[in-house]
């Protein structure tokens, strides 16, 4: 994101600058340490982690935390590792993110250049929908998915995710298009297009930048959701997240800080990879997410 | 009749996602309305019991616990995360020059899972193993920090993972209200003689006043729903020090088998939320159709 | 090539209507413009003509075929928006062809089109550019390519100029007049730039909440305005529209108005019998700048030219002409003299009324008195 500085600076001595210096090279540290301690933790063995102080670099660098926690440590009762799961959350992420995107992109069209009487009403109602506590659908969405036989499997999850994702892919779509010249629509129809000709030979093709913007915030928000995978998953559907916290609370055996710090490091590593390519869109994401269009 | 269905079109393209929203959303809390009526427990029933779930829910002191840390949690991460945003909006917004770089290291945390945050936090904040633990070891023998093992104070390391996560989003969306201010009005003040803090305080500031709301409401809405930090981090304990509403619904509904006063407190989460929500919506739609 | 005949129009947003009884016709060839101002109904208009909106009653036929219910691409119209309307992703050609392409004509035929149109507007060199790489009058010269490809009945244009600098605006119209003497096909035109309007329409319909005000030729509208805001609206500076008394002069009637100092002053009006009614009576007189002028600038060959004396408040040079303001029936009159008049501000001077360009409306009604 780069918004052109201006000139609201403050005109200060040098002394006043070197405090500001600092005090955002404080707080660089603060955000960072976490991250820091995670990471270096994650290269020593357990023994020095017991030992030593958590700052330091390891005097012993080892990657065994990692290839354990890929791939052998305890989750629940198997040894399996987190990779199952990491695999599980790719099933369950690519999907719901790509139905909710395209069915988002859909409505957005038709809130913005087709509108009919009562498209207010329904984009109000999508728009509630984003903000609602999730505790209020479990219990209900716990006997569906029952109902519908995709109990515990990572179809159900596919649903629950692209169903709570609507609104919010609505919104950014909905909001991208309202900028969008209506009169092109117009041209292309004294062309002769219909619907969805004017979708994917006018709209679609301009659509790149908010359709990155909706993909990463669906991204990270389902691969980070908890609430639904430890509610409505079973083995072989449980997300990273749900396994890296039964990793982590696992109450049998010594605790492997190490192996913990690897795990929750691959957890996050896809949405910090995403936001190290793409922060731009990301950040543009979370505003938009604040309903400012 | 072609261009009968084109007339259609528009509408059929529509209706998958309005009936998955009706069903999904608006059909799941109807639904959850009436369970909080009856006396379900560990599977739906359908006696009718009216409002006794809310009694017993407003009886339970689990329940005050929860509102208690709510109100606790909610007050302190909305102040401080405003407060903290605002100030590191201002200061990046001094012609820093690593700004490109502080800024990305200051939102990060944002695009982490809770359960991540949660779980190095808990650590990071374990006297045995963590801060204290490494202070210790540094010659400061003396230093004591263990809120998260004690009962009075692990909601405020609650506070203290969730403000690490979110005030850099907070600071963004100030350093874009902050930019978006017309740079002709700080001439203009510049001209009239003010300079420097006096600008911030009675000029841009002010302006602000939409950034605040956003930014309370984004907040707000994160706070009802939190549920996985406190879980990764604490949870819920020690005890019941830290249960919030959220994981309160969670444990009376799944493990306690008290379905109808789960579903009581879901309505009670989903009341809260859009009686901040919903006038902020309205307010927010009602202004776009004026531009 | 068609005409095009618009007969009784209403349309409503629900319970608000925004055009209300509209009756227009327009020959086969003939220039169209749609003029008022912001809001009048205009563009809501061309677009139920376009069948970009739906009409609540009434009739619309493009020679002798009704299209009202007809989806836009099947009544052979084509049209030029306000913005261009150029689709941002595809390049100049391919914008061009668009229409074709969608109503499945071949490659080679399409490619003969789009030079033939390229070579007409002068844009060869631009059919590979996209439309963010070219200047506001390249892209109205695209837009007005796109349209003409499809050589249909009829032309519609939305404010196709408003978007356009004060230079190029001119050269464009002079363009657009040009084609259309090329072409011969009917037109169209949305303005709410009464100069655009009266330089090029064979026909003018003047708008004003919904409502028709006057359709005639631009002679028509200018010199025979039918009520007060046709009078007002159309030519600029507008017309002066000042408070009288109307008396009687012998036979014939005279008319009294205020000048600046606050006496009266007194202008004979012959042939115009109607006025009897209003013996006594406040009517409004309405005269044109160019009409009210210094005595030797007065057109010499009319004999109902009268002399008053007046005290200039503001003298406005403007290069080709000179404006005095004076103030007539208590409201600020300009007069528009030759640009050497000998003229200073705060004394008096001789204005010459010519009275056979004069004409009257009723202050209640605001129509005209004939």
């Amino acid at each position: 994101m780069s918004i052109p500085s201006q000139d609201n600076a403050i005109q200060g001595s040098r002394l006043i600058r070197a405090l500001i210096y600092t005090v955002l090279i404080v707080f660089v540290i603060y955000y960072l340490l976490p991250l820091y301690v995670m990471l270096v933790n994650s290269f020593k063995p357990l023994e020095e982690i017991r030992g030593g102080d958590m700052l330091s670099l390891p005097d012993q660098w080892t990657i065994a935390p990692w290839l354990s926690a890929w791939s052998t440590a305890q989750i629940g009762v198997e040894p399996t590792g987190l990779r199952p799961y990491f695999w599980n959350s790719i099933m369950m992420v690519v999907p719901a993110v790509a139905i909710s995107t395209v069915l988002g992109a859909l409505n957005g069209y038709v809130l913005t250049k087709w509108q009919f009487r009562g498209h207010g009403i329904v984009f109000g109602m999508l728009l509630l929908a984003c903000f609602i506590p999730f505790q209020i659908v479990l219990i209900p969405m716990a006997r569906v998915l029952g109902f519908l036989g995709i109990a515990g499997t990572t179809g159900g999850l596919v649903l629950v995710h692209m169903v709570y994702g609507l609104g919010f892919t609505t919104l950014f779509f909905r909001n991208y298009y309202a900028a969008f010249p209506t009169e092109l629509v117009r041209a292309a129809q004294i062309d002769g297009a219909g619907f969805f000709t004017i979708f994917w030979r006018i709209l679609v093709p301009s659509s790149a930048p908010i359709a990155v913007v909706t993909i990463i915030w669906q991204f990270t928000n389902i691969w980070n959701d908890f609430l639904f995978g430890s509610s409505f998953a079973d083995f072989d559907s449980v997300p990273m997240t749900v396994a890296l916290n039964n990793l982590v609370s696992s109450s049998t055996g010594v605790k492997e800080y190490n192996v913990h710090f690897a795990g929750a490091v691959l957890a996050a590593l896809p949405t910090l990879v995403v936001y190290i390519v793409s922060g731009r869109y990301f950040v543009r994401g979370l505003m938009a997410g604040a309903v400012k269009g | 009749m072609r261009d009968r269905l084109q007339n259609w079109l528009p509408r059929i393209v529509l209706a998958p996602s309005f009936f998955l929203i009706l069903f999904f959303v608006y059909g799941f809390i109807v639904y959850t309305g009436y369970l909080s009526t009856t006396n379900s427990r560990m599977l739906p029933s359908n006696e009718f019991i009216g409002l006794s779930n809310y009694v017993k829910l407003f009886g339970l002191s689990h329940w005050e616990t929860a509102l208690t840390n709510l109100a606790i949690f909610g007050i302190l991460y909305i102040g401080i995360s405003s407060v903290l945003g605002l100030a590191l909006a201002i200061l990046l917004d001094q012609k820093i020059r690593a700004e490109g770089i502080i800024r990305p290291i200051y939102l990060y945390p944002m695009a982490l899972s809770f359960i991540v945050t949660g779980t190095a936090w808990k650590w990071f904040l374990d006297p045995g193993i963590g801060l204290e633990h490494t202070l210790h070891q540094w010659g400061w023998e003396s230093f004591h920090f263990d809120w998260i093992k004690n009962r009075h104070f692990a909601i405020y390391t609650v506070v203290i993972a969730a403000v690490w996560q979110s005030s850099g989003f907070v600071m963004a969306m100030f350093l874009a209200g902050l930019r978006g201010v017309d740079n002709e009005i700080i001439r203009a003040a510049q001209i009239d003689g003010a300079s420097g803090w006096r600008i911030y305080r009675r000029i841009i500031i002010p302006m602000m006043r939409p950034v605040f709301l956003s930014a309370f409401v984004v907040l707000a809405h994160l706070a009802i729903k939190a549920y996985d930090l406190v879980i990764a981090l604490t949870g819920g304990g020690p005890g019941r020090a830290t249960e919030l509403p959220a994981t309160f619904m969670y444990s009376y509904t799944f493990t306690r088998n008290q379905m109808g006063v789960g579903a009581s407190s879901a309505i009670i989460m989903l009341i809260m939320i859009f009686s901040i929500i919903v006038p902020y919506l309205y307010s927010e739609l009602r202004s776009e159709g004026r531009r | 090539m068609a005409s095009l005949t618009i007969e009784n129009l209403h349309k409503s947003y629900g319970s608000v209507e925004v055009l209300k009884g509209i009756d227009i016709e327009i020959e086969d060839g003939g220039f169209l413009v749609l003029v008022g101002p912001s809001g009048c109904g205009k563009s809501t208009l061309l677009n139920t003509i376009a069948g970009l909106e739906d009409i609540t009653s009434g009739d619309i036929r493009i020679g002798d075929r009704s299209v009202a219910g007809l989806h836009p691409s099947k009544r052979d119209i084509a049209m030029v928006f306000q913005s261009y309307a150029l689709y941002p992703n595809m390049s100049v050609a391919q914008n061009i062809s668009f229409g074709m392409e969608i109503r499945g004509i071949d490659k080679a035929s399409r490619e003969k089109a789009i030079r033939d149109v390229a070579d007409m507007l002068q844009i060869g060199q631009l059919l590979d550019r996209k439309p963010s790489q070219l200047s506001g009058g390249q892209r109205q010269r695209v837009a007005m390519g796109r349209a003409l490809v499809r050589d249909p009945m009829v032309f519609l244009f939305d404010e196709p100029l408003s978007n356009l600098d004060a230079k190029l605006r001119v050269d464009m119209r002079t363009e657009i007049k040009r084609l259309h003497q090329r072409m011969g096909t009917t037109i169209v035109y949305v303005t709410h730039d009464q100069i655009e309007a009266l330089t090029l329409a064979t026909k003018i319909a003047v708008l004003k909440d919904g409502i028709l005000q006057q359709f005639g030729t631009p002679a028509e509208i200018y010199n025979d305005p039918s009520n007060m805001f046709v009078a007002d609206f159309m030519g600029s500076p507008s017309m002066n529209l000042i408070e009288a008394t109307v008396a009687k002069n012998g036979s014939d009637h005279a008319i009294e108005l205020e000048s600046a100092d606050g006496s009266s002053l007194s202008l004979p009006v012959n042939g115009l019998a109607s006025l009897a009614d209003y013996a006594g009576r406040k009517i409004v007189f309405g005269i044109r700048p160019e009409a009210l002028t210094d005595p030797e600038g007065a057109d010499r060959n009319e004999t109902r030219v009268v002399e008053q004396s007046c005290l200039i408040e503001v003298v406005e040079p403007a290069g080709s002409d000179t404006f005095a303001v004076t103030r007539l029936g208590g409201k600020e009159a300009i007069a528009r003299l030759r640009a050497d008049a000998k003229i200073e501000p705060n004394q008096q001077a001789r204005l010459a009324f010519n009275m056979a360009k004069a004409v009257f409306f009723d202050p209640e009604s605001t129509n005209r008195i004939h």
